[in-house]
This record gives structure tokens, C-alpha cells and sequence, in this order.
């Protein structure tokens, strides 16, 4: 092969990328690619040794043609061969390639981790950027356990040179994202912060990531860094546009850097220091100042820029939510911008809005904005920025305006574009739910749902109308006139009909006086519907019927006729077929008294957090939900249980496990309600706790026989000797049908359950709070949201654990701070906790100090788990 | 229809995924960011992501970028990026991307690295890539037969900011 010519290139790569474009078809692209590919193995494997250009001009002709979408499975050798060449180009794209097409076979990580040592170690600035960019872009395990720990060293050097401590910075953040297990913290942590000094402003940049990075992982390692990065952000902006020469972009001084200094300071709450917390708020004072000034330039490149920032700080003041008058004056801000010409402002306007209506300081201003907001809404031509109206309406509402947004909500929805229309449903089922004043103007507004949007709504949200309309009495007569008059459309949704069935079958007798809907006229329109509907439907209105033949004895005759119908007691499914045989049976035998127990109204159903809620959370991958009359059916997880004492903890085809408990101090007894569920007598039925040592539980003896359908009471005594964190184990033993029947079930006994709420005022606790400071006594997790993040949830949850909730104690309100005493035989042990929720990372950091190690651990653990 | 449109120039990826994802999620992407109508705004939701696109002749640059991640300095990336591409090659054209694609990967690495902005001076990023270039034995073939007008393609590089 001839040395290269000047200008030459690659010119067998350029003359391959070509033919490569002039080709008229896929056919003909494929093969030309197939044509390439053998003649490169043929090279590659011929006895010939290939120089190191050829070699490079090959590999990148296997870069190209992967770029291309075709599968590449071999020059990997060759790839590598190349990263130990001198020639700078051919090392350069020996790195593309395995940049590119990383491949975990170990033999090769072993030969690629070698050539990037020994460029690491090579001191030539440009061979160690390569290796490091390397690093960066695989960002593998292996090459993590091979350098994470020279790389901080390189960071930190000296006599690194500039361009190599920046690669080297966000190449140690990589890794510390890929395995940050692998990314030992030591002495360099201190000096890394150090490099937000640093005159280069590139090595700033690169630094201000990789610590934000370090810093949401262990932020107290990295404290020291919120007053460097206020005096830098103070240092930027109040500099004039061109004192930072090449950093100043489109007249703003170095926009990258100053987002990543906000991003940075959204680590940590507002700065103790007063002077440090004046020269932050001045800084982010000057930035709101500078969004009211004329733009120094028409282009959009200026205002994108200037607009970054902008909206970094706010998202720090909202992160702070301690400023009353700076969280107004972002909000005013974006109150312009919602209705500026740029789009991509008005989308992001209405985002950074959302948050800001949640910070109590600055709701009321966000609702000034209520009529901006229903006319993007309406008037928007892109659908991305009409969902965010729809998310800040959501956020804005509160009891004073929930009519109107709940309205505006519903008669956009008939326009509204199909793939948001679910998630619009549920936050109309949602608002309504959470500010009905009158319970009337919820059912219609569910009803109108359906009736606009019957095939978005969930079984979640008719489930949920039903549930608050057996809980309420006071609404159950207009619920079921309602749904009386709604069902008399000549079309009406399944969903409707479901609803209606439930309701008049549980609450027909309320308005059965009317002749207009009495019982026979009842039953006519619901039956009207029965053709029409599937399976499931069909099922449910049939029970409607035979609760219908309790209500209203005069109806018995029609309705055993229907049931008597081939349609129905021969019908090829067999649930309806099932439910008609049985019911026709029990119309026939049962006396009036055995009817109305069986038929009985449904019991209130217990109050629990609404499952509409947790829809819209994960709108996706909505499981398949128990029919309705099993919907009751509650089959916990044992973290349920940390905050409340009641429910139920087991159930499966045979059994139903019941629990209510009580605890004083130390003690504590338990009700365990045994439910036999089947139609046959469970035999030779025993229980025996396990538990560790440092609990006593004393069970008093059961039944040993459980008639079929009964309900047996066993009661535990329960002593906590010394703080635990296993829980104990409920073993049940019985015979059903002549096989034995094993189950175990942790019963709900948690450290926890032994607290006594301690009330405090704010100075008692902070000298509390600093007699705990061993850091042992310490303990502390950040974790992400699960939930709604809801404030009064939070509260109840707080309560249900076990402190008391001390108001006033911390300086921001968001903030919630509790006391409580964990009783055991053996010690008392005080307990303070602190839960800082940020709502707009979604993220809660709980802190907990005890006198006690291993309490403070297990508190934190438990209470984590449930936000 | 043409079997070029919507086709990838330039990924980077900055999370571990198989290829058969890569392929999936670009397919997925190329067609959302396809359907947009121009005066839309350039930030939509995707999975649980931010995608952030400019259109450029007939180049679409997209980022997906994480939930609390900057739209604005996001979209300026791209715009830096450009520049870059530009003031290197002298007035970009696709073509300069497609024939000198290492090129275009080698400024992208300067720029930007594990899915930050390592270097945001144009100045020094182009030092650093004009340096390499003089460890070359020759300077990078550009095509002088730019002829061939080709509309509706796609470039796409994929700065993905999350850590899975």
C-alpha cells in the first residue's frame, strides 16, 4: 500500500460512501455493503500484515456501515490494534470504534483497558483525552474497576493540564453513574470542590457536574460547595458581557455554567449563612431583574440563553420555597411569558408553573393567571403545550375555583385529543372527588364523564363514584335519580350502565316512589340495556336483579322469568349461566328474612387512599382489577401497615386474615380475625407466633374447628423487651377438604407500633436535636417519591407512625418535624425526625436522630418505605 | 416513499443499551420528531423523558434530556454544536457530515462528554480539534461535489443524560 498523499484522505472510505449514496434501492445498498464486507475480511484475515492506514481506512469503513443499521461482528481486533499505534489518527479512530461499538468480550476489555493505561500514563495531553473520552463514552464496569481510582488522581493533579482535568472530571462522573460503588470518595473530594475556583471556566463547567452529581449522592460530603457556587454565579452575573470573552454566549455570560450552578445549589436548601443566603437571593434577584431589560440581541440564541438561566433560578427559588417575594415575582414572570409568542416559552411557562402552585406562598399568584391558562386550552394549535394547561390547571385548583377548571376540564375533553383524554378523565374524577362540597355536583360531573368520554374512563374511576356513593348516605337518593334519568338515553355507555346497575340495585328503593321510576319501570330500563352489553356487564346486572327482588317483592315474578329464560340458565358463559341458576334458586327457596340478610345493602367501604390517584401516577400497564364484588378484597403488603393498625393482611381462595390492634408503651394486643370463606369446615385449626427474642407474643388458644363462612377471634399479647427490626412471623395450620393447609404471615409488628407522641416547642427541640448529633445517632435518606406528594397524606402518615407533629419548628413550612418515645421493657428511647419533601425533584430526604443506632436505622427504613 | 427519509447520521449514546433497544428507540423517536409540524414547540414528553429538536436544512438534532434537565440550554447545545460543525467545516453542509463522520463524532467528544457540556467555548473546543488535526498526516477529504440536494434526512444524535 503507497504512503498517503496530501489531501488524499481516506480515499477508498470516500469512494465507498459514494457508491454507498448512489445507490438507487435498498437491495442494491445491501449489496454493495455485502460486497465491502467480504473483501474487508479477506484483507483482514490474508497472510499479508496490513499497515496501520490500511487498517484504520478499513475499521472505518466497518464504523460507517454500522452507522447504517447493519450488525458488525468482527474488526474488533483490528479496532484495538490501532489504539496502540503512534499515528494519532489511527489511535483516534481506534477509540471511535470501540467508542462506538462497545462489545464486552472480556479478552478484548482486557487489550483495550491496557492501551488506555498506557495512554493515561503517556503524559501527552492529547493521547490522555483520547483514552479519558473513551472512559467516558463506554463508561463500563469493567473499565470502572480498572481506573476509577486513577482518574481522581489525574483530576486533581497539579500539573494536569486544563483540557485533561475537564475530560477527566466527566469521565469520573460517568462512572459514578454507571457504578458508583466502584467510585472510591477520599481525600480528593475536598480538592474537587476546590476546581469551582479554578480560573479556567471550562474546567468550572465540567467540574460544576460532575459535583452536582457527587453531591445528590452524599451531599454533606459536599456542603462546602454552596458558597463557592454562589460566589461564582454572583461573580457571573453581575459581569459585563464581554469580561468572560469566549464563554459569553449571544451576550450572556456563561449560560452553561451558570444552569449548572443553579442545578448544583438545587442539591441543598437555602444557605444558613445570612450573608452567603443575601448574596444568593441577590444574585437570583439580578437574574429576574435582567429578564424585564431590553434583549441585547434579536436573535434567538440571545433569549434562549438569557431565558435558561432564567428558568434555572427559578426552579432553585421553587426548590427553595422559602422567599415569598422572589416565588411572586418568578411567578409574575412566567405569568408573561404565558403569553409571549414563543411557543417553546409558553410550554415551558406553564411547566415551571405547576410547581410553583404548589408552594403556598406563591398559589394564589398562580391563579391570578386562571383565564391565561383555560385560553391555551382552548386556543393552542400544539398538542404538547395544550397537555401542560392541562397539568397546571390540575396543580392550580383548590376549593375556590374547582367548578370552573373541573368545566373547563370537561367540555375540553370533548375536543380533546384521544391520547390525553385518559389522563384527563382521571384528573377530572380526581378534582372532583377532592373538592366536592356537595356530593351532587360529583355524581353529575362523574356521569358527565362518562357520558363525554365513556371509553376513557377506567374501571378505577366508576368503581370510585360507586365506593363514595355507598360511603355517603346523604347522596345516595340524587345518585340513583341521576343515574336513573341518565340510563334513559337511547344510547348510553357501558359504563353508564354498570354504574346504574350498581347503584339502583343497591339504591332503586329511594326513588321507587315515584311512579315514573317505579320498580317495574326500573328494571325495564335497566334490562332494555342487557342485549347490549358484554360479559361482565351482563354479570353485574344480574346481581342488580335479584338485589332488585329484595327491594321490591312485586318485581319477583318478572324478574324470575327473566332469570327462567333459556337466554339466561343456558347460557353458554358460565358466570351469567352460574349467577342465573343460582339466583332463580335463592328468588325460589329463601324466605323474605334470609333474602334481605343475603341481599343486605353493601357495608360502607373502608376509607382508603383513592385508587384514582394512583392511576393517573402510573397511567401505564393498569392491571386487571377485581371484579366489583370482590373489590374489597385487600391483600396488603405488610409496609401498609407501618402506619395504621386495622385492615386486612391475608387473603387468598380459603382464608381472610383480620387485624385490629391497639398498643400502650411497651404493650400491645392484637385482634386476629380468622375468616373461613369457603363452604366447608375447616379442622384441626392452630396457630403459633415466631419471633425474635427481643419480643414477647402470647397467644391466647383458638377454635380448632371454623364453621364454613365463619369468622373466629384470636387475641395476641404482645411485649416489645428491647427495640427489634424482624418482625414476627403468624403461622396457620388447618385442614380443609382432608389436606393440610400451611400458611406463615408477618404480622404487622413494627418498632414503631411502641411509640408515644412527645409535643415540643421549637427551642426544646433544637437542643434535642443537637444532643443527638453523634453521627452514629444519625440517620439519613434521600429517596424518590412513590406517591402523590400531598401534604395532608403525609401528615396523616407522620401521625399513623407514631410522633407528634410539632408546627413552627422548622423554617420552612414545607418541612415536617416530629417527636415521639419508643417504649421497650428495657429503655426509652427519645426520637426526633425531620422529612424535607421537594416536590419539584420529587424526591423527600428523611432524617432521623435517636439515641439509639439501630432504632434510628430501622425508623428510617420504616417510614422511607412509605412516601 | 424515499428510502432515505428519516435516515440516522450521527447517534451518541450516553446510557448502556443493546442495539436491538438503540434500534427500537431511535425508530420510535425518528417518527415522532417526523410528524411535528414546524411552530411547534420544541420540547415533547417521551417515555419518561424531555426530547429537545431543532430542525437545520434537512437536519433534525434531537436530545433526550432527563425530567429536571434545562430545555433552553439544551436546545442552545444543539445550536453550539452546529456552530462548531460549521466554523470547522466551513459553512456545514449534510454532506461534510456524512462523508467526514468521524469528524463530526471527534468535535462532539470535545464539546460534550458523558452527557455534559465539557468545553462550551467554540474557541477552545476548535483548538483542541485543530491540534489533533496537525498530529494528521493530512487534513480530513472534503468533498468538493456537493451536488446532490437531499431533503428530508435526519441526524440525530441522542445525548441521553440518565442513568439507568
Amino acid at each position: 500500500m503507497p504512503a498517503v498523499s496530501k489531501g488524499d484522505g481516506m480515499r477508498g472510505l470516500a469512494v465507498f460512501i459514494s457508491d454507498i449514496r448512489n445507490c438507487k434501492s435498498k437491495e442494491a445498498e445491501v449489496k454493495r455493503i455485502n460486497k465491502e464486507l467480504a473483501n474487508i475480511r479477506s484483507k483482514f484475515k490474508g497472510d499479508k500484515a496490513l499497515d496501520g492506514y490500511s487498517k484504520k481506512k478499513y475499521v472505518c469503513k466497518l464504523l460507517f456501515i454500522f452507522l447504517l443499521g447493519h450488525d458488525i461482528d468482527f474488526g474488533h481486533m483490528e479496532a484495538v490494534n490501532l489504539l496502540s499505534s503512534n499515528k494519532y489518527t489511527e489511535k483516534q479512530i481506534g477509540y471511535l470504534f470501540i467508542s462506538v461499538l462497545v462489545n464486552s468480550n472480556s479478552e478484548l476489555i482486557r487489550l483495550i483497558n491496557n492501551a488506555i493505561k498506557n495512554d493515561l500514563a503517556s503524559r501527552n495531553p492529547t493521547f490522555m483525552n483520547l483514552a479519558l473520552h473513551c472512559i467516558a463514552n463506554v463508561g463500563s464496569r469493567e473499565m470502572a474497576e480498572a481506573f476509577a481510582s486513577d482518574i481522581p488522581r489525574i483530576l486533581v493533579a497539579g500539573d494536569t493540564m486544563d483540557s485533561v482535568k475537564q475530560s477527566a472530571a466527566l469521565c469520573l462522573l460517568r462512572l459514578n453513574r454507571t457504578s458508583p460503588d466502584l467510585v472510591p470518595m477520599g481525600e480528593w473530594t475536598a480538592r474537587v470542590v476546590h476546581l469551582l475556583n479554578d480560573q479556567h471556566l471550562g474546567v468550572v463547567t465540567a467540574a460544576t457536574s460532575l459535583i452536582t452529581t457527587l453531591a445528590q449522592k452524599s451531599p454533606d460530603d459536599f456542603k462546602t460547595s454552596v458558597s463557592l457556587a454562589v460566589a461564582r454565579l454572583s461573580r457571573i452575573v453581575t459581569s459585563a458581557s464581554i469580561d468572560l470573552q469566549d464563554y459569553t454566549y449571544y451576550f450572556v455570560a456563561a449560560p452553561w455554567l451558570s444552569v449548572k450552578l443553579l442545578r448544583l445549589l438545587q442539591c441543598y436548601p437555602p444557605p444558613e449563612d445570612a450573608s452567603l443566603r443575601s448574596r444568593l437571593t441577590e444574585c437570583l434577584e439580578t437574574i429576574l431583574n435582567k429578564a424585564q431589560e431590553p434583549p441585547k440581541s434579536k436573535k434567538v440564541q440571545h433569549s434562549n440563553a438569557k431565558n435558561a438561566v432564567l428558568f434555572e433560578a427559578i426552579a432553585l427559588i421553587i426548590h427553595h420555597d422559602s422567599e415569598p417575594n422572589l416565588l411572586v415575582r418568578a411567578c409574575n414572570q412566567l405569568g408573561q411569558f404565558l403569553q409571549h409568542r414563543e411557543t417553546n416559552l409558553r410550554y415551558l411557562a406553564l411547566e415551571s408553573m405547576c410547581t410553583l402552585a404548589s408552594s403556598e406562598f406563591s398559589h394564589e399568584a398562580v391563579k391570578t393567571h386562571i383565564e391565561t391558562v383555560i385560553s391555551a386550552l382552548k386556543t393552542e394549535r400544539d398538542v404538547s403545550v395544550r397537555q401542560r394547561a392541562v397539568d397546571l390547571l390540575y396543580a392550580m385548583c383548590d376549593r375556590s375555583n374547582s367548578k370552573q377548571i373541573v368545566a373547563e376540564m370537561l367540555s375540553y375533553l370533548e375536543t380533546a385529543d384521544y391520547s390525553i383524554r385518559e389522563e384527563i378523565v382521571l384528573k377530572v374524577a380526581i378534582l372532583a372527588e377532592k373538592y366536592a362540597v356537595d356530593y351532587t355536583w360529583y355524581v353529575d360531573t362523574i356521569l358527565n364523564l362518562i357520558r363525554i368520554a365513556g371509553d376513557y374512563v377506567s374501571e378505577e374511576v366508576w368503581y370510585r363514584v360507586i365506593q363514595i356513593v355507598i360511603n355517603r348516605d346523604d347522596v345516595q337518593g340524587y345518585a340513583a335519580k341521576t343515574v336513573f334519568e341518565a340510563l334513559q338515553a337511547p344510547a348510553c355507555h357501558e359504563n353508564l350502565v354498570k354504574v346504574g346497575g350498581y347503584i339502583l340495585g343497591e339504591f332503586g328503593n329511594l326513588i321507587a316512589g315515584d311512579p315514573r321510576s317505579s320498580p317495574l319501570v326500573q328494571f325495564n330500563l335497566l334490562h332494555s340495556k342487557f342485549h347490549l352489553c358484554s360479559v361482565p356487564t351482563r354479570a353485574l346486572l344480574l346481581s342488580a336483579y335479584i338485589k332488585f327482588i329484595n327491594l321490591f317483592p312485586e318485581v319477583k315474578g318478572t324478574i324470575q322469568d327473566v332469570l327462567r329464560s333459556d337466554s339466561q340458565l343456558r347460557n353458554a358463559d358460565v358466570e351469567l349461566q352460574q349467577r342465573a341458576v343460582e339466583y332463580l334458586r335463592l328468588s325460589c327457596i329463601a324466605s323474605t328474612d334470609i333474602l334481605a340478610t343475603v341481599l343486605e345493602e353493601m357495608p360502607p367501604f373502608p376509607e382508603r387512599e383513592s385508587s384514582i390517584l394512583a392511576k393517573l401516577k402510573k397511567k401505564k400497564g393498569s392491571s386487571k382489577l377485581p371484579d366489583m364484588d370482590d373489590s374489597r378484597k385487600n391483600v396488603n403488603g405488610n409496609t401498609e401497615f407501618v402506619c395504621k393498625n386495622n385492615g386486612v393482611i391475608y387473603e387468598n381462595q380459603l382464608l381472610q386474615i383480620g387485624l385490629k390492634s391497639e398498643y400502650r408503651q411497651n404493650l400491645g394486643r392484637m385482634y386476629v380475625f380468622y375468616g373461613n370463606k369457603t363452604s366447608t369446615q375447616f379442622q384441626s385449626f392452630s396457630t403459633s407466633v415466631s419471633t425474635a427474642l427481643q419480643l414477647n407474643v402470647q397467644e391466647k388458644p383458638v377454635d380448632p374447628l371454623i364453621e364454613a363462612g365463619a369468622q373466629v377471634q384470636q387475641i395476641l399479647n404482645i411485649e416489645c423487651v428491647s427495640d427489634f427490626s424482624d418482625t414476627p412471623v403468624l403461622n396457620i395450620q388447618f385442614r380443609y377438604g382432608g389436606t393440610l393447609q400451611n400458611i406463615a404471615v408477618k404480622l404487622p409488628v413494627m418498632l414503631n407500633k411502641f411509640f408515644q407522641p412527645t409535643e415540643m416547642m421549637s427551642q426544646d427541640f433544637f437542643q434535642r436535636w443537637k444532643q443527638l448529633g453523634a453521627p452514629q445517632q444519625e440517620v439519613q435518606k434521600i429517596f424518590k417519591a412513590k406517591n402523590q406528594m400531598d401534604t395532608d397524606v403525609t401528615k396523616a402518615k407522620l401521625l399513623g407512625f407514631g410522633v407528634a407533629l410539632l408546627d413552627g419548628v422548622d423554617p420552612n413550612p414545607a418541612n415536617f418535624v416530629g417527636a415521639g418515645i419508643i417504649h421497650t421493657k428495657t429503655t426509652q428511647v427519645g426520637c426526633l425526625l425531620r422529612l424535607e419533601p421537594n416536590a419539584q425533584a420529587q424526591m423527600y430526604r428523611l432524617t432521623l436522630r435517636t439515641s439509639k443506632e439501630s432504632v434510628s436505622q430501622r425508623l428510617c427504613e420504616l417510614l422511607s418505605e412509605q412516601f | 416513499m424515499d428510502c432515505r427519509q428519516g435516515k440516522l447520521r450521527l447517534q451518541k449514546w450516553y446510557v448502556p443499551l443493546s442495539d436491538k433497544e438503540k434500534k427500537k428507540i431511535t425508530r420510535e423517536l425518528v417518527q415522532t420528531v417526523l410528524a411535528r409540524k414546524p411552530k411547534m414547540c420544541s420540547f415533547l414528553e417521551w417515555r419518561d423523558l424531555k426530547i429537545v429538536y431543532k430542525r437545520y436544512a434537512s437536519l433534525y438534532f434531537c436530545c433526550a434530556i432527563e425530567d429536571q434537565d434545562n430545555e433552553l440550554i439544551t436546545l442552545e447545545i444543539i445550536h453550539r454544536y452546529v456552530e462548531l460543525l460549521d466554523k470547522y467545516f466551513g459553512s456545514v453542509c449534510e454532506l461534510d457530515i456524512i462523508f467526514n463522520f468521524e469528524k463530526a463524532y471527534f468535535i462532539l467528544d470535545e464539546f460534550l462528554l458523558g452527557g455534559e457540556a465539557q468545553e462550551t467555548s467554540k474557541k477552545n473546543v476548535l483548538k483542541a480539534i485543530e491540534q489533533a488535526d496537525l498530529l494528521q498526516e493530512v487534513r480530513p477529504a472534503l468533498t468538493g461535489k456537493a451536488v446532490i440536494i437531499i431533503i428530508n434526512i435526519l441526524a440525530y444524535f441522542h445525548f441521553i443524560f440518565l442513568h439507568k
